[in-house]
Formats: structure tokens, C-alpha cells, sequence
């Protein structure tokens, strides 16, 4: 793939460097950089999931078998994992870094998204999950630290991923 | 037989297998038979203990059997499909069907009307998938087992809990003595 140069590809490599072996997902138009890029990975295990509760299920079982495991998904989907988060990420206390593309934020063509948009951050923080939010492209440096700080912390912790961040990159 | 035969009878044939075992019942059943550092008790979430145990299968060499119930299938149909386009070798699922929600009072489950889950496991693209009744699993298991496929067991039972202790264990500590177990194992 070359030298990085979309936040797509930087995010790949971040993966990589931090070690995530594991990556599930369920598909966003603005993940799908991030996407082909986790399937192209040599050193990244990608298996797509039907929902994100699942998804976490998926990652929680390579993380006990000792993998690092990472989860893409969309912030609309934040309300069917509450379950998942509460009582088997955090409960069992589990690291787990949640990709997650911020949809419903300015710039946002689809109305009903922005309905989600506005309980994501305040779910999140019901929910004590850590939570950074990448507004600028070059937030993404911030990426591999918040990783390890993940792993540090053995916690759910979501980086929420805007439209300006994106450009339109991640299609 | 009832669900705690069968898993009574499964116990009897694991080894060094990884468990991954189904919310309530299931888990409290199985901790009561036989406890062990290789079981991980599901004790929150209902219908994960087969993407878990998928996760762990694709996730490290050792056996994995998930062990379900047809109530928490049925809550998560969707994961069939990804572990039927995602097969692993060392990956068992054992679906102990009694056709009820057996934790909350028995209540029926649509796999005692309409619903053949085995049906549904082949058509999500599992490849191997074995009906059989809750006095043949010792063998069917053990089949599954030495057959170095990812296989689904669909088990019939008749519905019913035997009475067994709530688990107390922290889940920190079942998930710490469980991931010790699979790092003594692998190293």
C-alpha cells in the first residue's frame, strides 16, 4: 500500500504498530478504507460481524485467547451493544478500542443520523466509556497512544471519527 | 434427559477443550458438574457464548466448544452466519435445544413450534451440522471433536433446570483463571 496517506491507511498502520491482531466490523461509508485496509493486513485476523453487540462478542473471545482485538463500527448502532459493553466488555473488564465512524455530525446529508449523533457522547459517558473525538485528519496521531492507553486501562474506549476528519476519504 | 444430563454428559468427554458456556442456567449447571479453569462462564449477556467461542477459535489452536441454548440462538441468529462463512477447525457449537427459555420459567422458545435450528445452522453455511438426541451426545461430540472440523450440534432435551448454586465467582477472576489456562496450554 505504500507510504500513508489517507487517515485510512494511517489508521491501518496504527492498528498494525499497536499490535491488533483482531479486527470485527460492521460497515460504515466512512470506514471503508479502514475496512479494505484491515482485509488486506498480514498481521490483522478480519471478521466482519452480522451486528456490533456480536462484534464485541467476537473480540472478547480473541482477546481471551490472546489476541488484541479492536471493533469498527458506526455510532447509530452505539444502543444495540449497551448490553454487550456493560456486561461482558466491562464487566469481565476487557480492553476493547472502538473505532467508531461519527456519523450526524456537520456535514452529515442524512437527517435520522444526526438523531443518534445526539446521544452518542452522552450515552458513552453513562456508560464511563473514555471517549475521544477526531474532528481534525491529523488527530489521528493521537491514535496508537489512545490504544495503549486502552490496553493500559483494560477498558472499552471509543474514538469517534467525524465527517470533517474524514473528507471523504474513507470511501 | 434435561439440559444438566447433557452437559453432564458432554463434561464426561471433554479433556482439554476450552468451554464456552451460555448465561444462566447453562452456566450455573455446568459450574456445579464441573468447574474447571478452561470454562468461561457467560454470566451477563445472553447469546454471545457463540461469537466468543468463534472469537477464541479463530484466536488460538486449542479445541473450543461453545455451548448454547436454542432460546439464546435465536436472540442472535445473525452470528450462524458468521460462523458459517468463518469456519474454524477447533470450533464446536453445541446447542443444547430444549425448546424453552429455560433460566426465566420455561417459557417455550419457536424451536418448539415452527423453527429447526440445524436448518437455519446449514443454510447460514455450516458445513457440518449433527441433530441428536440428549443420550447420544457423548458420541456425537466426541465424533465432532476427533473430526478436526468446525462442527454445529443441534441436541434435543426436555426442558427443566436442576437446581444449582448462583456463581459467585468475581468475573474478573473467571476470565483471569480462564486466560491463564489457555496461555499454560499454548506455551
Amino acid at each position: 500500500m505504500g507510504l500513508p496517506v489517507t487517515v485510512s491507511q494511517i489508521i491501518i498502520k496504527e492498528l498494525e504498530d499497536a499490535g491488533i491482531g483482531f479486527v470485527s466490523s460492521v460497515p460504515c461509508k466512512q470506514l471503508a478504507g479502514v475496512i479494505k485496509g484491515v482485509d488486506a493486513s498480514n498481521s490483522i485476523r478480519h471478521v466482519p460481524a452480522t451486528r456490533e453487540d456480536e462484534g464485541m462478542g467476537l473480540c472478547a473471545g480473541a482477546y481471551l485467547g490472546g489476541k488484541r482485538a479492536a471493533i469498527l463500527m458506526q455510532n447509530t448502532a452505539l444502543g444495540v451493544t449497551i448490553n454487550a459493553l456493560a456486561t461482558l466488555i466491562q464487566f469481565y473488564r476487557m480492553p476493547l478500542p472502538m473505532l467508531v465512524s461519527y456519523r450526524g455530525e456537520v456535514g452529515e446529508p442524512v437527517a435520522c443520523q444526526v438523531e443518534m449523533a445526539l446521544h452518542t457522547k452522552a450515552l458513552l459517558s453513562q456508560l464511563h466509556v473514555p471517549t475521544y473525538h477526531f474532528h481534525n485528519p491529523e488527530d489521528v496521531r493521537e491514535l496508537g497512544a489512545i490504544i495503549d492507553h486502552c490496553f493500559m486501562c483494560s477498558k472499552p474506549v471509543a474514538v469517534l471519527m467525524d465527517a470533517h476528519f474524514w473528507k471523504g476519504q474513507g470511501e | 434427559m434435561k439440559r444438566a444430563d447433557v452437559i453432564s454428559a458432554a463434561m464426561q468427554v471433554v479433556t482439554d477443550e476450552l468451554v464456552i458456556c451460555n448465561i444462566g442456567s447453562p452456566s450455573q449447571e455446568l459450574h456445579a458438574i464441573r468447574d474447571r479453569p478452561g470454562n468461561f462462564y457467560m454470566l451477563g449477556t445472553m447469546g454471545q457464548a457463540s461469537a466468543i467461542g468463534l472469537g477464541l477459535a479463530l484466536s488460538q489452536d486449542r479445541p473450543v466448544i461453545a455451548i448454547e441454548g436454542d432460546g439464546a440462538v435465536l436472540t442472535s441468529l445473525g452470528t450462524l452466519a458468521t460462523i458459517g462463512n468463518n469456519p474454524a477447525p477447533n470450533f464446536t457449537l453445541l446447542v443444547i435445544d430444549n425448546g424453552s427459555y429455560g433460566s426465566t420459567g420455561n417459557q417455550p422458545t419457536y424451536t418448539r413450534a415452527n423453527t429447526a435450528l440445524a436448518q437455519v445452522a446449514a443454510a447460514c453455511g455450516c458445513e457440518n451440522v449433527v441433530e441428536c438426541e440428549g443420550k447420544d451426545i457423548g458420541v456425537v461430540l466426541q465424533r465432532a471433536l476427533s473430526s478436526g472440523k468446525m462442527t454445529v450440534i443441534v441436541c434435543t432435551c426436555a426442558p427443566g433446570n436442576a437446581k444449582s448454586p448462583v456463581i459467585r465467582m468475581d468475573p474478573v477472576v473467571i476470565r483471569e483463571r480462564f486466560m491463564n489456562e489457555v496461555r499454560s496450554e499454548n506455551t
